[in-house]
């Protein structure tokens, strides 16, 4: 088997499950003909037709809210954002409709939104944003964010496969940097794990997405400069969080650095530091340190971008700083 | 009249549906019963709201009965045909086979209503019934039924789906991409625009610029009609037409009913805004089942099965009354379940732990103004 690459991986994923259950459906914006801004849906009209893969008007809330009606009916709709900066474009109907429609009315809603997300890639203020934490604040909405390939294609398969809408970050930096063989046959990845990227015994970093990237660089670094032995959880999915690899990391190590890319004030970090504060405070030797995107909407220069988001030489002070306490 | 747009006076309004419908006399009958009913409802939900049993507010069709019963019956419930009303849609509902007990039980916010206490007065649905509940986001629905009608589309399905605006959810961006959306896809789907002259305290005339809403259907590309909404025969017909159409795959019509709200947005509402005359004018010279009244006896329907009918509805109400409110409050527990298929329920927070109900342990001081029902 020959590698693959992580967009390749979630294209295999919807070549995969349309091809298993008819009810999958994709619709999006330039994602039929076009086969999308990023190529992700390449061939998948070609194969399927245009009843399954629907070129949309320009309409986030139209793209959601249809979804929503047809997976009321059993289907199963996979929403392309044509960059994840466009979900807050509908963000009322995804987060008023969607997700909330099982628990006040019943209505099953099993559909998937993904898309591009994420910076490192000089996409300026609108195509570059990590919009997680405001959906990881409402009920109803699971979102997973892989880092590997084959956890791309997994979680895909879980997503589509989930009872309740899912919202799928895909990072464009990790899109054609990540390759892996993938594992044979219909291999998922369940919704609610993470994965121990890398075991140690000092320090856990608790990341996701591209920064387990730079974790996993900065882990090595410390390993050899400093003989620290580094942790380096990848969550993969936010929500539901999973709380058990979280606590047991910390038991683990003592210390924890988290890292994300998105903006610091009410990130996902925050809430990570609240469930270890409130669970497992004892088991801490250091303060639960951040690294993070500094509160500022992401610059398109590359010296504003490198300055803002989060490097492989902040997570290794981090790791000393924390190391030293 | 003080006001300007495009709700015409009720003189204007009193164009007829034709006398030579397709519907048999038992239908022509159903439709008072539906109408009544809804009416008669509402009266019995003001009852209960002015002795505080209605825990939230309450909102009013009165006057608006004939174009929501009118326009729902067009659709065909053998076929599986759905809806989404809107707020004034109690008729619609209840069409589709929406039941009294439901509506009371919810506006009571108990246990046994259909969505168990987590949803207000008729916010709420059933796809095996044919009609799914709104949420108070205004046009967030147009987009829903164009997905529940794609749906039917792709699997090639003899199926319709009908959604109800009001004039003011014509201004949102939602209701632009939905039925944008549903015209490019052609999905058979009816938008029905109940134009009743008020969004709230707002008159159509700052909600909009256009002469007629009707004619929002051109820049769209779709089939755009208007009938008296407060003809129930008219209503349907116009509706059934659009129904038709799109079943027979040409695909989305907007049609505009044009009617008038004779109450307040809600039950608190005192109308201040309305000029002075117009509600007593819309209510002694077009009132929708008065006139519809008229046009049974005309033809030909004794008063005895009219009386019969209101005598039906007298009991059913009661009985859904009586069930209703011997129904019980909800679990407070019942709360933590079912936001997810998976996990099925969530846990109570560390403070809640082993803690049945909040209200037990956590008395809310007389100063906050509140109090337990």
């Amino acid at each position: 088997m020959s590698e693959i690459t992580y967009l390749e991986a979630i294209r295999e994923a919807l070549f995969e499950e349309m091809a298993r259950d008819e009810n999958v459906f994709c619709l999006g914006e330039d994602i039929g003909a076009y086969g999308g801004a990023f190529k992700v849906t390449d061939g998948l009209m070609a194969k399927y037709g245009e009843q399954r893969v629907i070129d949309t008007p320009i309409s986030e809330t139209a793209i959601i809210g249809a979804a929503a009606g047809a997976a009321h009916m059993g289907m199963r709709p996979v929403c392309e954002m044509q960059f994840i900066d466009f979900l807050s474009s509908g963000y009322s109907i995804l987060t008023n409709y969607v997700a909330t429609a099982r628990y006040r009315a019943m209505l099953p809603c099993p559909m998937v939104v993904r898309g591009p997300s994420g910076g490192y890639v000089r996409g300026g203020p609108f195509h570059s944003q990590n919009p997680e934490a405001a959906f990881l604040h409402t009920p109803g909405l699971k979102i997973v964010y892989p880092a590997t390939a084959v956890d791309a294609k997994g979680l895909m398969k879980s997503a589509i496969r989930d009872e309740d809408c899912v919202l799928y970050f895909e990072h464009k930096y990790l899109y054609r940097r990540i390759k892996e063989v993938m594992p044979e046959g219909d291999q998922v990845v369940p919704i609610g794990k993470a994965r121990v990227a890398r075991e140690g015994k000092d320090i856990s970093i608790i990341t996701y997405a591209a920064t387990v990237w730079k974790s996993l660089e900065a882990a090595e670094q410390v390993q050899k400069e400093d003989g620290l032995s580094v942790e380096v959880i990848d969550l993969r999915t936010l929500l539901p969080m999973d709380d058990e690899a979280i606590v047991a990391t910390v038991k683990k190590t003592n210390r924890v650095l988290i890292v994300h890319e998105d903006t610091r004030t009410g990130g996902v970090a925050g809430e990570i530091t609240a469930r270890i504060n409130e669970t497992a405070f004892e088991w801490l030797d250091a303060p639960v340190l951040r690294v993070t995107a500094v509160d500022v909407p992401l610059p398109y220069s590359p010296p504003l971008e490198d300055y803002v988001l989060p490097q492989t030489s902040d997570i290794v002070l981090a790791l000393r700083k924390l190391a030293a306490y | 009249m003080a006001r300007s747009g495009a709700v015409p006076s009720p003189a204007k309004a009193r164009g007829s549906g034709s006398r030579t419908s397709d519907l048999s006399r038992e239908q022509q009958l159903e439709l008072y019963y539906y109408m009544r009913l809804t009416r008669s409802l509402e009266e019995r939900l003001v009852n209960l709201y002015r002795q505080t049993k209605v825990v939230g507010g309450l909102f009013r069709s009165l006057g608006q009965e004939a174009d929501a019963v009118g326009s729902a019956y067009a659709l065909d419930r053998s076929k599986g045909d759905i809806l989404s009303p809107l707020i004034r849609n109690l008729g619609s509902m209840l069409v589709q086979g929406a039941r009294p007990d439901e509506i009371i039980r919810q506006y009571m916010a108990k246990g046994d209503s259909p969505t168990r206490g987590r949803e207000l007065n008729i916010h709420y649905g059933d796809l095996v019934r044919g009609f799914i509940g709104q949420i108070s986001h205004l046009g967030d629905m147009v987009p829903v039924m164009a997905g529940v009608t794609l749906s039917f589309k792709m699997r090639k399905q003899d199926r319709v789906g009908l959604v109800y605006v009001g004039d003011g959810a014509t201004s949102t961006g939602a209701f632009h991409e939905g039925i944008n959306f549903a015209a490019v896809q052609r999905c058979p789907l009816v938008v029905v625009v109940e134009n009743n002259g008020y969004a709230y305290s707002t008159p159509l005339s700052k909600q909009t610029a256009a002469k007629q809403l009707v004619d929002k259907a051109i820049g769209y590309g779709i089939a755009g009609e208007q009938a008296d909404g407060n003809d129930v025969i008219a209503s349907y017909e116009v509706t059934k037409r659009a129904v038709d159409r799109a079943r027979a795959g040409g695909g989305v019509t907007l049609v505009e009913l044009m009617t008038y709200r004779r109450k307040g947005h809600a039950e608190h509402d005192n109308q201040s805004y309305v000029p002075a005359g117009e509600i007593d004018k819309w209510a002694s010279e077009n009132d929708p089942i008065d006139r519809y009244v008229i046009r049974l006896r005309g033809d030909g329907f004794e008063e005895s099965e009219i009386t019969s009918v209101d005598q039906r509805v007298a009991d059913e109400i009661d009985r859904a009354t009586d069930a209703a409110e011997a129904s019980p409050m909800p679990e407070p527990t019942d709360a933590l379940v079912g936001i997810y298929a998976d996990p099925p329920e969530e846990s109570p927070l560390w403070f809640r732990q082993g803690i049945k109900s909040a209200v037990e342990v956590h008395e809310r001081p007389s100063s906050w103004g509140t109090h337990d029902v």
